[in-house]
């Protein structure tokens, strides 16, 4: 999927803005989330260690899912000179990821640690998140009039940025079906696509996401841009 | 020669034993391997287990009984055909000779009785075969075979599961050194490379049985003909519908063949619509319920019906009834494919078969007459073995584990022998049983959860039972495609997409492939079980749709790809073109045609390669006539695009049918070549198959096809791979996801290399597009023209009618896009914000 056309250079990336409950953000072509004013970077579902968790039961998957993921997100952050990281939530695949957790990794955690203040909002994937990471653990975080939390709560208040249910968009073109990872927003809330490497996807046309959105806006992960997509182009 | 009590039999029926039967007699007394080729109903099966029963007749009293004959056949109900078939002269004879099959569909515990109290003769498939060499008992199950019998050898060989058969009976001479192989083929263009095939690569190849020649009256074969002129284009052949409807009303049992299952299902609607004489068409495709398939076949067999309408699921050799006459619907695309399909009409041996072709545009006129001169003159062109595929053999490692530890170097020496794999370097081999170890990865962290681990006895052995287990329930090579169910949205329903509400809850009609849905778009209309639908959305895993009013599909029944041109009769399509004389007899409007493009341009024939230039609608065409078949020809049309654009032609799209290509750019191509000598021989040179190759194959989504199956034969991925998460909405996580990390990370991984080997070969035909190229070079005619040539039409007609190509998506994209921002007045680019 989109995970392919992720590495285009640093400096020819650009953000698409969204105004969310009268917060400015800007959406990043690599499903993550700017706030300008906070200088914060916002992330949902990396999934780390997902690749090793099949491994435990004998589907031995590549093992670069976890390095793929925080080497993004490393990159974004350097890029956006991020005070602060908040991540949604299922940032780990299980409850024993941390044990499996690479040397590597603990390393790019750490430096990651060092270059922002990380958030880890608990899911249902990592509800304890793993011992001697960098940063804090929250269930919920505000961010101005907006909550930060994994699961879409059933009423948003006043303003919601959300992760756990990773939508993915079948986009008609001229010439057939693309899909993508995409954004769904409405005035009061913001569902992030998943980030890591081996997040699987659920169509946004499902209940579970279409029932959380009375008129959505999609905004599809393109190579380097986030590209608004008309909802009649979408099935 | 033959032993009393079969003489006997052979003389109460009235039957002659023939020469070929005493040939397999005579050879399993020799301790010899034997390659039966014969034409179907030329007492075939009988022949192949002859050798068996009279063994196994002589058997003296009071021996200890077990499995002592192995048939192996591609098709389940091929099996129990046997089985019945082979019951009767067994029954008739007298013959203390137990027999039964074991499939996928046979009762767990019938199995396991089966290894507990086997019979004399089991009838089973490659599949099976697999499983039961798995099995810590295999050893002590096969000690007593001295027969292998394999059917249908032709069908099986040159696939994934004739290369797991193969690797099957490198261990099954292992464990029964004594057992004699015996193969039942239809006649192919290599027998002898058939016969080193069965006989293993080891040991000297199999005796070749053919019955003497003549035996069989040549088939009757035509061309349906109709009235008026034939299309250009298109695969629906909805001219020739008449016609073809005269004559099944005139002939008793008609099979006709159409090559895909939407073109099976669209006919079968045409014909229905018209069928005011109510005969019996019924439908026999793979996407069907096996229950209803059996219901048609059945209904053949006992003279209910007066047509049906099939795709190859019908192909392979399972006597129906009888069949009156066989029709192929679009160009049969191999002389072998259409050989074996007249085999279908007719089992006698002395009565000749009757056919009929029924071209669907003019270049198919061509190729239907090449196919039966091919026919008649007895050629083939169907390949008969292959080189192994390694994901195949990470299966069959795992495998040979799970029953029991193995010695590296002696599994290398027995897997060598399987002649797919004779060529199997030690190095790729040891990769192999590396990944089935812990997946072959440079960065070694799945020590801990390795599968296989070597002994100090330095044998590889399973880590744990409950893998085994896994294997057992993965075994086999044909992936199957993830299939959706089609489920009629209410009627009240006009929800659009996931802004209105779909409402669900209608029937469920069916399923179709998730390939074919992923390419649909709200309203696109497709046809399905016989009627007309549009599609709405892709809800959780639902194809949710309506009834449509619309008397055309939109999205084409022609699913491309699936077999392309042969290159045989390719090579008698342009000898055809090429000669005059051999052009007589074609229909007007195809003479015409052909004789109106040689007033024009000229006729592509021989070896060269025709092009043709011309300006149309403010681009610049170039069309090529190479008829190496779709597939080679979308390879050479993307690599070609690639050279243009450095060329600085401005290259702006290309379209690929059987026979030609043609691509199109924004500057005048054909002016270049013209002006700078050497241009066109440059862009067709053999270079192009090196990294340009390289480098688009791993961005398409054939190699995220080709890698899915490979990591699902391998054991990487689990066929039930996507819904695990277990919740009733899936979040499907694709195996295109794994594709992307490994080739990023690892490109030079053993899988990658299967699955690039598997593209190569069945998807992107670099072979054949090498050889093409090899063949043109120095040959290549220049014609530059003011229009489009009556050639070229056809190949014209298609452009608009290709799905889009993995590579184009993001700048479609861009486009659905600018048309969002434009509605909401925002600038295109939304530069709004840059990082960093």
């Amino acid at each position: 999927m989109q995970a392919a056309e992720r590495h285009g250079a640093a400096d020819d990336m650009t953000g698409t803005p969204l105004v969310l409950n009268g917060v400015a953000l800007v959406l990043d072509a690599t499903g993550l989330v700017w706030h300008e004013a906070s200088r914060t970077l916002i992330g949902a579902d990396l999934h780390l260690e997902k690749g090793s968790a099949f491994a435990r039961r004998g589907q031995l998957l590549p093992p670069y899912d976890t390095l793929a993921s925080l080497a993004l997100l490393s990159e974004t952050v350097r890029r956006f000179d991020a005070a602060r990281l908040i991540l949604l939530g299922d940032s780990f695949h299980d409850r024993d990821a941390g044990a499996r957790l690479p040397e590597a990794a603990r390393t790019t955690l750490a430096a990651l640690g060092a270059m922002s203040e990380l958030v880890w909002i608990t899911g249902n994937h990592d509800p304890d998140i793993p011992a001697g990471l960098p940063g804090g653990v929250a269930a919920e975080v505000r961010l101005g009039p907006l909550t930060l939390r994994h699961i879409p709560a059933r009423d948003p208040g006043t303003g919601e940025i959300a992760g756990h249910l990773h939508p993915v968009a079948r986009i008609r073109t001229r010439a057939g079906v693309v899909r993508r990872r995409c954004f769904v927003s409405d005035s009061r809330r913001l569902l992030l696509p998943a980030f890591g490497a081996y997040a699987g996807g659920l169509n946004v046309g499902d209940p579970a996401i279409a029932d959380l959105f009375a008129r959505p806006a999609f905004h599809a992960l393109g190579a380097r841009r986030v590209l608004p997509i008309a909802a009649d182009r979408i099935g | 020669m033959l032993p009393q009590r079969f003489a006997a039999w052979f003389a109460v029926r009235g039957w002659q034993v023939r020469d070929h039967q005493l040939a397999m007699i005579d050879a399993a007394r020799d301790g010899a391997d034997a390659l039966l080729i014969a034409p179907t109903g030329a007492g075939k099966t009988l022949a192949g287990f002859l050798p068996g029963l009279i063994g196994l007749d002589a058997r003296a009293r009071g021996q200890p009984r077990g499995l002592s004959t192995l048939y192996v056949s591609p098709l389940k109900a091929l099996t129990v055909d046997i089985a019945r078939n082979l019951t009767a002269p067994v029954t008739e004879m007298g013959l203390a000779v137990r027999i039964e099959t074991r499939t996928g569909d046979t009762p767990a515990s019938r199995r396991q009785r089966q290894r507990r109290d086997p019979p004399d003769i089991l009838l089973t498939t490659p599949e099976q075969i697999a499983l039961m060499l798995s099995g810590g008992d295999a050893a002590h199950l096969f000690a007593g075979v001295n027969r292998i019998v394999i059917d249908e050898l032709h069908a099986l060989a040159p696939t994934k599961r004739g290369d797991l058969l193969a690797l099957g009976l490198a261990r099954l001479r292992q464990l029964a050194p004594t057992a004699t192989v015996n193969g039942l083929s239809a006649t192919v263009r290599d027998p002898a490379a058939l016969a080193r095939w069965l006989a293993g690569s080891h040991g000297p190849p199999a005796r070749i049985v053919m019955p003497a020649p003549g035996a069989a009256a040549p088939p009757h074969l035509a061309m349906l003909g109709t009235d008026g002129a034939l299309p250009w284009a298109g695969h629906s052949a909805d001219h020739a519908l008449p016609a073809l409807y005269e004559t099944l009303a005139a002939n008793r049992l008609t099979l006709v063949f159409v090559n895909t299952r939407m073109q099976a299902e669209r006919l079968f609607q045409r014909l229905w619509a018209i069928n005011d004489r109510g005969l019996r068409i019924a439908l026999h495709h793979g996407s069907l319920d096996a229950g209803q398939r059996r219901k048609v076949e059945a209904a053949m067999a006992s003279g209910g019906l007066d047509a049906v309408v099939a795709t190859s699921t019908l192909d392979l050799g399972i006597d129906w009834g009888a069949v009156d006459l066989v029709v192929t619907v679009g160009a049969p695309k191999g002389a072998s494919r259409l050989i074996q399909r007249i085999g279908r009409a007719n089992h006698r041996l002395d009565e000749a078969s009757r056919a009929l072709l029924v071209p669907a545009n003019r270049f198919e006129v061509l190729e239907c007459q090449a196919a039966i001169d091919a026919a008649l003159a007895g050629e083939q062109d169907a390949e008969v073995t292959r080189t192994g595929a390694l994901d195949v053999l990470a299966q069959h490692v795992l495998g040979t584990a799970a029953a029991a530890p193995f010695r590296p170097d002696d599994l290398y020496t027995e897997v060598t022998g399987a002649t797919p794999y004779a060529g199997l370097t030690r190095e790729d081999f040891d990769r192999i049983v590396d990944f089935v170890a812990t997946g072959g990865y440079a960065l070694r962290s799945y020590e801990r959860f390795a599968k296989i681990r070597p002994g100090k006895d330095g044998r590889m052995r399973i880590a744990h039972p409950a893998i085994a287990q896994t294997y057992r329930m993965n075994i086999g090579t044909i992936v199957e495609e993830t299939m959706l169910k089609v489920r009629l949205s209410r009627p009240r329903s006009t929800g659009t997409g996931p802004t209105g509400p779909i409402s669900r809850g209608g029937r469920v009609l069916g399923e179709v492939e998730e390939y074919f849905a992923e390419q649909l778009g709200p309203g696109d209309t497709f046809v399905f079980g016989g009627e007309i639908l549009a599609f709405q959305a892709i809800v959780e895993n639902e194809v949710i749709v309506a009834r449509s009013a619309a008397k055309e599909p939109k999205v084409p029944s022609y699913m491309g790809g699936k077999f392309p041109l042969s290159t045989h009769l390719a090579r008698r399509v342009r000898a055809m073109l090429g000669d005059r004389a051999a052009r007589t007899g074609l229909p007007d409007s195809v003479a015409e045609w052909l004789g109106l493009q040689e007033q024009v341009s000229r006729l592509p024939g021989g070896d060269g390669l025709l092009v043709e230039t011309f300006p149309r609608g403010g681009r610049f065409y170039l069309v090529a006539y190479p008829f190496e078949g779709r597939l080679a020809h979308q390879t050479c049309g993307m690599l070609l695009t690639r050279r243009l654009e450095r060329a600085r032609l401005q290259p702006i799209g290309f379209v690929a049918s059987d026979y030609a290509f043609a691509l199109w750019c924004a500057r005048d191509i054909g002016a270049h070549a013209a002006t700078h000598p050497g241009f066109l021989d440059d862009l067709f040179a053999e270079d192009m198959l090196g990294e340009d190759l390289e480098d688009w194959l791993n961005d398409s989504s054939i190699m995220k096809r080709t890698f899915r199956n490979a990591a699902i034969i391998a054991g990487m991925i689990e066929r039930r791979f996507p819904g695990m998460e277990k919740r009733t909405r899936q979040l499907t996580m694709s195996s295109d996801l794994i594709f992307d990390v490994l080739r990023r990370h690892e490109p030079d991984h053993i899988l990658i290399k299967a699955a690039r080997a598997d593209a190569a070969e069945g998807l992107i035909d670099a072979r054949r597009l090498g050889e093409m190229l090899l063949r043109i070079r120095g040959r290549i005619i220049h014609n530059r023209l003011e229009r489009v040539s009556p050639l070229a039409v056809p190949v014209m007609l298609e452009i608009g009618r290709e799905a889009v190509a993995g590579e184009a998506a993001e700048a479609l994209l861009a486009e659905a896009a600018a048309e969002m921002e434009q509605e909401t007045g925002l600038a295109g680019g939304g530069t709004a914000w840059r990082g960093g």
